[in-house]
């Protein structure tokens, strides 16, 4: 046996790549109706009036409602908890005023999506303008206020951080300060955000499917909202296309859907366009920040302050103030600092709504730290390697004490930096440069040795809980069912749960299945974001297919009549003392292969005079229960809540090195290389895919991505025509490689990957930009790193 | 006023009458129940809704059914053949070329094409080919590997 560290093939893939998979839209009932929505074409505007009345009486419109209608649906929650954060009263459709571009003023229910999208047009609404609050630094200093009640733009202000930050960078032999952007940027998961609603009634049950990546938390968020008993509804997330967390959230369309659906007793669909996606779902980053770094002359840091002014938008999503304060958490990155200090400033906009997306608050502090280190290099005249090499913790500091108040679980950052310079051949790779540079090329290295937080977390720092649950059963069949509080979206754990079953019951993978995402099905759990699934949704697993063990060796030890200390269990069979031997060299195998049970009734078990039992046969025992030990309880079944006692801190190091076309500004990327440590990995092809996508989204952001809202708050990259996510031809070949260092965190070793590509990759790509064109004198450039830009500083314009 | 149209999906004759302006992939999707094929951008720039007419990789939502009156379709549901994979298929799930399967049906019919027109690419030739077809999850290399190994297998 053994599949956990092998590259197992995707169970997921064959329904996927068959085009047999069912995602929200493609999901029918019959009698549904279809939902769209009028949405502001302004930043800021007071609604004058609303006229709905042509729009109801349109071909196939069956209702038409605003604001006024839904008064008795609750707020789009927030659940962040800030000390004195502002929070204003988010209303699932407009009520007298529009706050960004995209705000829901009216919902249109019709027939079908056609005759939805028609009525639109007939709806008039009378705006009048109000002056938007478009820059963040603006929104801060005052002027116009977007929620009048509060008297300024301004949510939070928070300080965190330890060490004398002042005296640090007053004693240091150098400080330098930077100005440094993170762009708003749009999550663009594949599948759109999409509801359908089903209301029955008669029993008063409401259904929900929803492409999210948290189906318990929204239901219970649904539930106060709509105001239905809580085990009245279900959430369903059927295949989800993506999610980078912009579906780690509670929005208006999935109140508003089930709602409607409540008042006219017939199902109702809205999927949403790829136009309001970059409208009204989440945008990620945002934040226009100032960095002071201290260092000596020999190249070690002295403190690092970092003052932010965090882009909220107009309303707060589900985590939209809680994600500056990750930012604050990683700034010590890699490196021994001794004082750290953020300050933030947190703002409304009239823009949408900031939230996680992936990374969440990580990448702009990794950023700030990586590009920190590299002004430092630049200033010492020292090779931003070594740099980093000076203020690593050793490998033997671990737990590592942070001045951010973490403690990093385990590492080893010099054994990844070793290895990533080891395979580009970084001092050749400095010789050529040097070279290329004579000749009048433009090449440069840049190098990211980044540290991340991961498996969130202990509920202690979350808002709703930071277990994760895990129910496994042996069916009467052999069959073993896992059922996850994870909502895997793309991620894989179908598989790789599976493969961490299959190991420990020493049963055929094809004989688990993994099952989420549905709140009638699946004990509560909390959902699939902050790299948390694996870490801390795998290891509930784990601990609960131990817990179903201990019953089945107790009923094997019954069942063989020999003394449970005796017992052994090797390749899922468990012996008496008399057949180890017999047990170690023997497979096992179900009870009844698929398509072979017989019709009719379980057979009985047959134990008798056996010295040996499959875990799979002990199942059948346990179901049929005529001879289970005194005080056993019938079934084999286990459920486990994991509550993990620590994050994670997954790190690597990526070095890139790219060339730079004089003539068009254009970054041809020469090397791509990552060496990444999660900890211990179940798949590696897993774990891959997870360091490409990442490294990908990493590369969006540093080249192309940008979400633009010109001076009137009006989105100007409202399509994928304009807002630019990277395509096959812009993407260099990667070279992977890791170093393993694993968790003590969990029994498993993991640390988690979904996040890691986005968060190292960022600083290398800008950083290679940059020492590109230091011969230009450049020490620093802003994200989105555009030819454009780039053949501006070349050519001197 | 509805129009008459006939189109061959997968093998299957179909004829009904439908709005002039209702999309080709609305008319797969909702009409044929053909579900395989998705909807991603409705602005042909991501290339989820990729299928073939009459053999040629087209965009599906930026086209009317009635354009595909009289003309042959396949989409992801008609690629395999007898239930044998597509190679193409069979590269996607042996290299982990997909992650949340949203743009894998449209990335698989555009493999296929460029297969199809060039049955041994280069890797830069593959990326070329896909410059049509979004992916958010994969960051391309395991789709280039697979189309790759439908090369190699085909």
């Amino acid at each position: 046996m053994g599949y956990v560290g092998q590259r197992v093939k995707r169970t997921e893939d064959p329904r996927l790549i068959k085009g047999l998979a069912h995602y929200v839209d493609d999901i029918k009932l019959p009698d549904t109706l279809h939902v769209a929505f009028v949405r502001s074409q302004y930043a800021h505007a007071r609604i004058n009036s609303i006229d709905t009345s042509a729009a109801r009486s349109a071909p196939g419109v069956v209702a038409v409602y605003t604001g006024k209608d839904v008064a008795k649906i609750g707020p789009v929650p927030c659940a962040s908890a800030l000390p004195e954060l502002k929070v204003p009263d988010y209303r699932v459709l407009a009520q007298d005023k529009v706050l960004f571009v995209g705000h829901p003023i009216a919902a249109v229910v019709a027939t079908d999506r056609y005759a939805a999208r028609d009525a639109l047009d007939l709806i008039t609404v009378d705006y009048e303008d109000l002056t938007p609050v478009v820059d963040v630094e603006e929104a801060a200093a005052g002027g116009t206020v977007i929620h009048e009640k509060f008297g300024d733009n301004i949510a939070y202000k928070l300080t965190a951080g330890e060490g004398d930050i002042d005296a640090a960078l007053a004693g240091s032999d150098h400080v330098i300060t930077q100005k440094i952007l993170h762009r708003r940027l749009a999550p663009i998961a594949m599948e759109p955000r999409g509801v359908l609603a089903r209301y029955f009634p008669g029993e008063g049950e409401l259904t929900v499917w929803s492409s999210t990546q948290i189906p318990h938390l929204l239901r219970t968020q649904l539930a106060l909202m709509i105001g239905i008993a809580e085990n009245k509804l279900r959430v369903i997330t059927p295949e989800v296309g993506g999610g980078f967390g912009s579906k780690l959230n509670v929005y208006a369309e999935e109140a508003l859907l089930g709602w409607i659906s409540m008042q006219l007793a017939r199902p109702a669909k809205w999927i949403e366009t790829r136009r309001e996606n970059i409208q009204a779902t989440i945008h990620g980053r945002g934040q226009v920040g100032y960095i002071d770094i201290g260092c000596n002359n020999d190249g070690k840091l002295t403190g690092l302050r970092y003052n932010v002014f965090a882009d909220l938008g107009a309303y707060h999503q589900l985590l939209t103030p809680a994600i500056p304060t990750l930012t604050g958490l990683m700034l010590s990155g890699a490196y021994r600092i001794p004082a750290i200090q953020i300050n933030v400033t947190g703002c409304f906009t009239n823009k949408m709504a900031t939230d996680a997306y992936r990374g969440a608050g990580r990448p702009e502090a990794t950023y700030v730290v990586e590009r920190a280190l590299d002004l430092v290099a630049a200033e010492l005249g020292m090779d931003p390697a070594e740099v980093r090499r000076k203020n690593f913790p050793g490998a033997d500091e671990f737990p590592f004490h942070t001045a951010t108040g973490l403690e990093y679980d385990s590492g080893n950052y010099e054994a990844a930096l070793d290895k990533a310079q080891s395979i580009i051949g970084y001092s050749k790779l400095r010789d050529e440069q040097k070279a290329a540079r004579a000749e009048g090329r433009i090449v440069g290295v840049g190098i990211s040795t980044y540290v991340e937080i991961c498996a969130l977390g202990p509920s202690q720092a979350m808002p709703a809980g930071g277990w994760e649950s895990a129910t496994v059963r042996i069916e009467p069949t052999g069959k073993v069912t896992v059922m996850t509080g994870a909502s895997p979206h793309g991620q894989g754990q179908e598989t790789s749960f599976a493969q961490i079953a299959a190991d420990e019951l020493g049963v055929d993978l094809n004989d688990v299945t993994v099952i989420h995402g549905d709140t009638a099905i699946v004990q509560y759990g909390i959902g699939t974001f902050g790299s948390r699934a694996t870490a801390v949704g795998g290891t509930a697993v784990l601990v609960a297919l131990q817990k179903l063990k201990e019953k089945a060796a107790k009923i094997a030890a019954h069942t063989l009549k020999c003394d449970a200390a005796g017992l052994t269990f090797a390749n899922g069979c468990y012996s008496a003392p008399t057949s180890r031997a017999a047990a170690a060299a023997g497979e096992s195998e179900p009870v009844y292969p698929v398509g072979e049970a017989p019709g009719g009734a379980l057979p009985e078990p047959k134990t008798e005079g056996k010295t040996e039992l499959t875990i799979q046969e002990i199942a059948l025992a346990a179901h049929v229960a005529k001879d289970l030990p005194p005080d056993t309880e019938p079934g084999l079944s286990a459920t486990y809540f994991f509550e993990p006692k620590n994050f994670t801190f997954p790190f690597g190091t990526h070095i890139v090195s790219v060339e730079i076309d004089r003539d068009t500004g254009d970054v041809n990327f020469l090397r791509y290389v990552a060496v990444d440590d999660c900890g211990k990995v179940i798949n590696p092809m897993l774990v891959d895919g997870q360091i490409h996508g990442g490294i990908v989204q990493s590369l969006g952001q540093a080249m192309f991505e940008e979400v633009v809202y010109d001076d009137q708050g009006q989105l100007v990259t409202g399509t994928l025509m304009d807002y630019a996510v990277p395509r096959a031809s812009q993407v260099p070949w990667m070279e992977l490689d890791r170093t393993e260092t694993p968790s003590p965190v969990n029994p498993l070793g993991v640390k988690g990957v979904g996040e890691a590509g986005t968060i190292g990759a960022t600083p290398a790509i800008v950083g290679a930009v940059v020492d590109a064109l230091a011969p230009f004198g450049v020490k620093h450039l802003d994200m989105p790193i555009k030819p454009e830009n780039i053949w501006r500083i070349i050519n001197g314009n | 006023m509805k129009r008459a149209i006939s189109v061959t999906v997968n093998g299957v004759a179909h004829s009904q009458e439908v709005e002039p302006r209702l999309l080709l992939v609305h008319y797969l999707r909702d009409v044929l129940n053909l579900t395989g094929t998705h909807v991603g951008c409705e602005t042909s720039l991501c290339g989820a809704c990729t299928v073939f007419l009459d053999g040629q990789a087209v965009k599906s939502c930026t086209m009317f059914a009635v354009q595909a009156d009289g003309a042959t379709v396949t989409t992801i549901e008609g690629l395999a053949n007898n239930g044998d994979l597509h190679p193409v298929q069979e590269g996607f799930w042996e290299c982990h070329g997909l992650q949340c399967g949203y743009c894998t049906p449209g990335m698989i019919m555009t493999g296929a094409q460029l297969l199809n027109r060039n049955s041994n690419p280069t890797a830069e030739e593959i990326r070329h080919g896909l410059e049509g077809n979004l992916c958010r999850c994969t960051g391309y290399q395991h789709i280039v590997e697979a189309v790759q190994y439908a090369a190699k297998k085909a």
